[in-house]
């Protein structure tokens, strides 16, 4: 427990030490991050120009898949601003950076998790936060306790199911080397997945991102409880309440899968 | 009453016995259908990095490891840090096994990679510092006496407040030294501290290792090509090659090893003689500097100076060892990797 303090503390130590040297290029701070609100933004005037021509999305309104399209980029973002490390760790393989941190006495999750914080992705939170809070509002969400609890545990679950899509991506890194594109299409590409209604998809593709990679619990399914909506799925009723357990139980998954990782590092050596 | 008397065999703090780490390096065969082949069924070369590798350290020791590229340092230093897990044999070091207990091995170790650096590039180095005290959970106090005293020592107080990118190769290197110690360990492990270092940071990063190991007792593990660190610092030198140790002992021992041979170095007058005889070669000819070879032990060293002195004009003249480099490459060509 001690333990667990102490490694907090050095993370927070971390990210605020990041944040005062990205502070040192303000203006490429404030750039990027404007460039990432707009960039972001527009994708969403996108999908606003395509509801305003056909109505509807198999029963879904603007509003409501606004709730999902937000959700699926709040999620992200932290992910991103957190699991960054992970997600740029094939460098550190590659150059050697991570036999610097295996003489480090901490466990390495950490050591490359607290390496990078990109706080200039506050410009896409921001807009996904935007988008969540105009669809709450037109659909005139009745929030209740349960309905709260749905989305804010739809969020951190989402955050630590991409963490430890990164974690898992980094991990192939211990046998490749090399960064495998291909994580990128579960990551980026579910992040596009989960912007729309599971129902639009074909069922193989639905219960990959249901069963394989928990994306759908912590979208499409707490987001239809929170609209009353049944979901299509075939889940019992309580489901969408377990759902950030889900993503938690993944993001430990991931852990363990790294640990096994580094041991194979340390034996084949690079 | 008397207390029973305990005899305390002294336990070496670094013990590796029977080194041996193989890599698999997928073979990869040229043109894009042997390309496409090694995708389908890659073909796979053992490659024997250390073959059997044993030596041990006592506490306090300041050892030069030397060896060509890819004679296996690299590998016996990563075994040692904790960092690799060999195919068999044994490490010990101060009675844990490293990569089996790698959180409370590193903890008690330093490492300084010369070509790497450990200081977090747009931070002053003061907060590289103070970062590597949450690191390392080093008590306060303890922290600010032991940093104090490094600041005072590599002459550090300057570049404190001045972000690493901006400090130079030299300045950067003291840093790195600093912070590599700022947790007492008590090995430390240096791969090539002065590579790119000019002649003043070179001294000065000497003598802080002198200093650090006679004063502290650090035991200090030194990786190198360069052989004026080795000549000005370690009592003793390890030389590994193919895997293999070749010669394990004193610098003057490792001479012994290769040659007994000395070199007569005269500089002679301009309108003088060569030097010229049975009992010696011309290594070199520089100008009027003329550099012979020759065996004390068939040659006696008065009576070739006095015949080369009647023979030709000679303006000066001294007697060396040959330099420690040329000892190394005959070494190293011995090996026949």
């Amino acid at each position: 427990m001690k333990d667990l303090r102490d490694n907090f503390r050095l993370y927070l130590l971390c990210i605020a030490l990041s944040l005062r040297g990205q502070m040192q290029y303000r203006a490429s701070f404030f750039l990027y991050s404007l460039g990432q609100f707009v960039a972001i933004g527009i994708e969403f005037i996108g999908l606003w120009a395509l509801f305003h021509r056909f109505g509807n999305l198999k029963g879904w309104t603007l509003a409501e898949v606004a709730l999902l399209y937000g959700m699926a980029n709040v999620a992200f973002s932290i992910a991103d601003t957190f699991g960054r490390g992970f997600d740029t760790f094939s460098g550190l393989v590659k150059n050697g950076e991570f036999d610097r941190l295996l003489t480090r006495p901490r466990p390495t999750t950490l050591m490359v998790a607290a390496r990078e914080f990109p706080a200039m992705r506050i410009g896409r939170l921001l807009q996904g936060a935007i988008v969540l809070v105009w669809a709450a509002i037109a659909l005139q969400v009745h929030w209740t306790i349960p309905k709260i609890f749905l989305l804010v545990g739809a969020i951190i679950g989402g955050a630590c199911t991409f963490i430890g899509l990164f974690v898992l991506q980094a991990t192939l890194c211990f046998w490749t080397i090399e960064s495998l594109e291909i994580v990128n299409a579960v990551t980026y590409g579910g992040t596009l997945t989960a912007q729309y209604p599971m129902t639009i998809y074909r069922p193989w593709f639905r219960y990959f991102f249901t069963f394989v990679i928990p994306l759908a619990c912590l979208n499409y399914i707490p987001v239809s409880a929170l609209l009353d909506r049944q979901a299509t799925l075939g889940v019992p009723e309580a489901f969408p309440y377990f759902a950030p357990f889900i993503g938690v139980l993944f993001l430990l998954m991931s852990l363990r899968v790294w640990k096994f990782g580094e041991r194979k590092y340390c034996s084949t050596g690079s | 009453m008397t207390l029973p008397v305990v005899y305390c065999l002294p336990v070496p703090q670094i013990i590796v016995e029977n080194l041996v780490k193989t890599y698999q390096v997928a073979e990869r065969p040229i043109g894009v259908l042997g390309g496409l082949k090694a995708l389908a069924w890659p073909r796979y070369k053992t490659v024997t990095a250390l073959e059997g590798v044993s030596f041990s350290l006592e506490s306090g020791e300041l050892v030069g490891y030397i060896g060509p590229n890819g004679a296996g340092k690299s590998t016996t230093v990563k075994a040692l840090t904790g960092i690799l897990v060999p195919d068999s044999g044994r490490v010990e070091v101060m009675g844990r096994i490293p990569w089996k207990e790698r959180v409370a091995h590193v903890a008690r170790i330093g490492v300084v990679f010369g070509q790497r650096s450990q200081l977090w590039w747009d931070l002053p180095t003061i907060e590289s510092f103070d970062l590597l005290k949450e690191i390392y959970k080093t008590p306060t106090p303890k922290y600010v006496q032991t940093r104090d005293e490094l600041v005072d020592r590599l002459s550090l107080s300057e570049l404190l407040n001045v972000p690493v990118r901006q400090l130079s190769l030299g300045q950067r290197m003291r840093c790195e030294l600093a912070a590599s110690l700022l947790h007492s360990p008590d090995i430390l492990f240096l791969d090539e501290p002065t590579i790119g270092l000019d002649a003043v940071s070179k001294l000065a990063v000497r003598d802080f290792m002198r200093v650090l190991n006679r004063e502290r007792g650090v035991t200090v593990i030194l990786t190198t090509h360069d052989m004026d660190d080795i000549e000005a610092l370690c009592s003793r030198v390890i030389l590994i090659a193919g895997g293999k140790i070749l010669s394990d002992g004193s610098l003057s021992s490792l001479r012994a090893q290769v040659t007994q041979e000395r070199w007569l170095i005269v500089d002679l007058e301009e309108q003088s003689a060569p030097p010229c005889g049975q009992d010696f070669e011309i290594v070199s000819q520089q100008g009027d500097r003329f550099t012979l070879r020759y065996q004390p032990a068939q040659t006696d060293t008065a009576g070739l100076i006095g015949r080369i002195a009647a023979q030709c004009s000679v303006r000066d003249l001294r007697v060396e060892e040959p330099p420690i480099e040329e000892i190394i490459a005959r070494l190293y060509g011995g090996a026949g990797k």
